[in-house]
């Protein structure tokens, strides 16, 4: 009894502790914007560097969503359909979902590390002692990044998995399915609705995903299982808390 | 002593500092006093909680007890634009250096001046330029920080610590791990920046003799108290046997050699654990 009520203890000081470094980063965000050189080296760092993994995953993923469909569907000879199940597929779920994911163990486990490691070899005491602001000028300007990477990514990946090397390649180029209703349909049934969910999906998982990195780093032990630990767990409880939003969002999305 | 003396040559006042982790007391009522333009040496065995009176002093950790005056300003009443502005008055060269790995020398030399001043970059250029050239690296400025030994980290830290020109350089164990070149040139660094700057010094350290050497005037802290305090030839001739254990590097005495355990035979022939 005693065992659970501590681990209920330390579970919910720590949601506490997270939450008040939720709203110290929320208000150094405005002082982050007045240095946007700063954010566009983090925009470097988190966004393009995750490209190639994004980029080959959406393209794989889309390919086998249009091999699975392609070969289900033309029992029913509703084989043209490939097209718009996999946009809805991908644009709806697989999208933001799967970039989060990859996006969480790629930039999130490394920006983790860096704030964990900085932390370790007091860089960030350094900066508190020459009276910089750590959260204005390390944490903030990632989070920013991070939070306009993930949407930027998700595009891409999107683009990836249902344009020309992903499900188009497989219906249309290898099945031999004609281009313009693979693109018709989609046009047909994939409203700004969809898009406007997606962003909103990735937006959030971008924020929620920076945010457990930060944290993790920020507050790590200044030993080297300390940072392993951080950056382990920014990697499981990211995952875990992108599948639970999903399921969240996309109820109150599709009321 | 208990009430701060308000007399113009003191920078800092520290008055019944007290300060724990949990159960554990690290400071159990201290009082020390840094004189302006002096070195003062902060000594003591390792583990005695000298690096946190730099971090109370610093403003970054918080006594329970007890007050801390900086320049007559009490520094944990301060808000934090306060606090900001005091530490600007503040360096401090942190025991690894602390050096900002993402930036060459010259950036971290400069990261200061850039965050706090709107000097033009070709001013900015001479000072670090200069800052570099008292710590004999202005050579090294375009090397980053994994590319410099543990030495030259910490004298770059020290350009970077005086950057703003403070009033005061807190120096965290700057000889640890030194070999004896490096030692003598940070030394020698310390004591003429010190003369040749007027920035009041604060040394903690457990190298007695090389601090005492550089020293004005000592603290020698164990247990949470100030055992001694005085000139280097005062504590020289300390009689109190755990100062004279401290300066003699005697492995035995007052701090004893053996961490607190059961006696030998009851854990020998007690159970296997």
């Amino acid at each position: 009894m005693n065992g659970i009520r501590l681990v209920l203890t330390n579970f919910l000081s720590g949601l506490g502790r997270a939450q008040f470094f939720l709203l110290g980063v929320l208000s150094a965000i405005g002082p982050a914007l007045l240095r946007p050189r700063i954010i566009v080296r983090q925009l470097y760092m988190i966004g393009v560097l995750s490209l190639v993994i994004i980029v080959i995953s959406g393209m794989f993923i889309g390919m086998v969503l249009a091999l699975q469909m392609a070969n289900t569907l033309d029992r029913f000879g509703a084989e043209d359909a490939v097209g718009v199940i996999v946009a809805l597929a991908v644009i709806r779920e697989l999208g933001p979902v799967v970039t989060a994911l990859l996006f969480a163990g790629r930039a999130g486990s490394a920006l983790a590390a860096e704030i964990g490691l900085m932390r370790a070899t007091d860089q960030l005491s350094a900066m508190e002692m020459m009276a910089v602001d750590p959260m204005r000028r390390v944490v903030a300007p990632r989070f920013i990044a991070g939070v306009i990477s993930l949407p930027l990514l998700t595009a891409i990946f999107s683009v990836m998995a249902i344009g020309v090397a992903g499900g188009h390649l497989i219906a249309v180029d290898l099945l031999g399915g004609d281009t313009g209703t693979y693109w018709s349909q989609i046009h047909a049934n994939v409203d700004l609705t969809d898009l406007r969910q997606c962003f909103i999906k990735s937006a959030v998982f971008g924020a929620v995903i920076n945010w457990i990195a930060m944290y993790q780093g920020y507050h790590a032990p200044p030993t080297s299982e300390g940072v392993s630990t951080a950056t382990t767990s920014t990697v499981v409880v990211s995952s875990l808390s992108i599948l639970a939003l999903d399921f969240v969002l996309t109820a109150f999305m599709f009321r | 002593m208990t009430g701060h003396e308000q007399t113009p040559d003191l920078l800092v006042s520290v008055r019944d500092l007290r300060f724990g982790y949990g159960s554990r007391m690290i400071y159990d009522g201290v009082d020390v006093d840094i004189r302006r333009g002096k070195v003062t040496a902060i000594m003591g065995p390792s583990g005695t909680g000298k690096t946190t009176l730099l971090r109370i002093i610093g403003g970054q950790w918080r006594p329970t007890g007890g007050t801390v005056l900086f320049d007559g300003a009490d520094v944990h009443q301060q808000n934090r634009k306060a606090l900001y502005r005091m530490r600007q008055r503040m360096g401090m060269l942190f025991q690894n250096g602390a050096l900002l790995t993402d930036l060459t020398v010259f950036d971290n030399v400069a990261y200061p001046l850039r965050e706090h001043t709107k000097l033009a970059e070709a001013l900015i250029r001479d000072i670090v330029l200069m800052k570099l050239e008292a710590v004999g690296l202005r050579g090294a400025r375009d090397l980053y920080p994994e590319e410099l030994s543990g030495g030259m980290s910490r004298r770059v830290a020290l350009a970077r610590a005086i950057a703003l020109d403070p009033d005061m350089v807190m120096y965290d164990e700057p000889f640890t791990g030194q070999d004896p070149i490096s030692m003598g040139v940070l030394m020698r660094l310390i004591r003429s920046l010190n003369t040749s700057l007027g920035i009041t010094s604060v040394v903690v350290s457990h190298d007695v003799e090389e601090v005492l050497s550089i020293a004005d005037y000592a603290y020698i802290v164990a247990g949470g108290k100030v055992l001694d305090h005085g000139t280097p030839d005062q504590i020289r001739g300390s009689e109190s046997a755990l100062v004279r254990q401290f300066l003699e590097g005697r492995p035995d005495g007052p701090v004893p050699f053996h961490y607190k355990a059961p006696p030998l035979e009851q854990d020998l022939m007690g159970d296997a654990r």
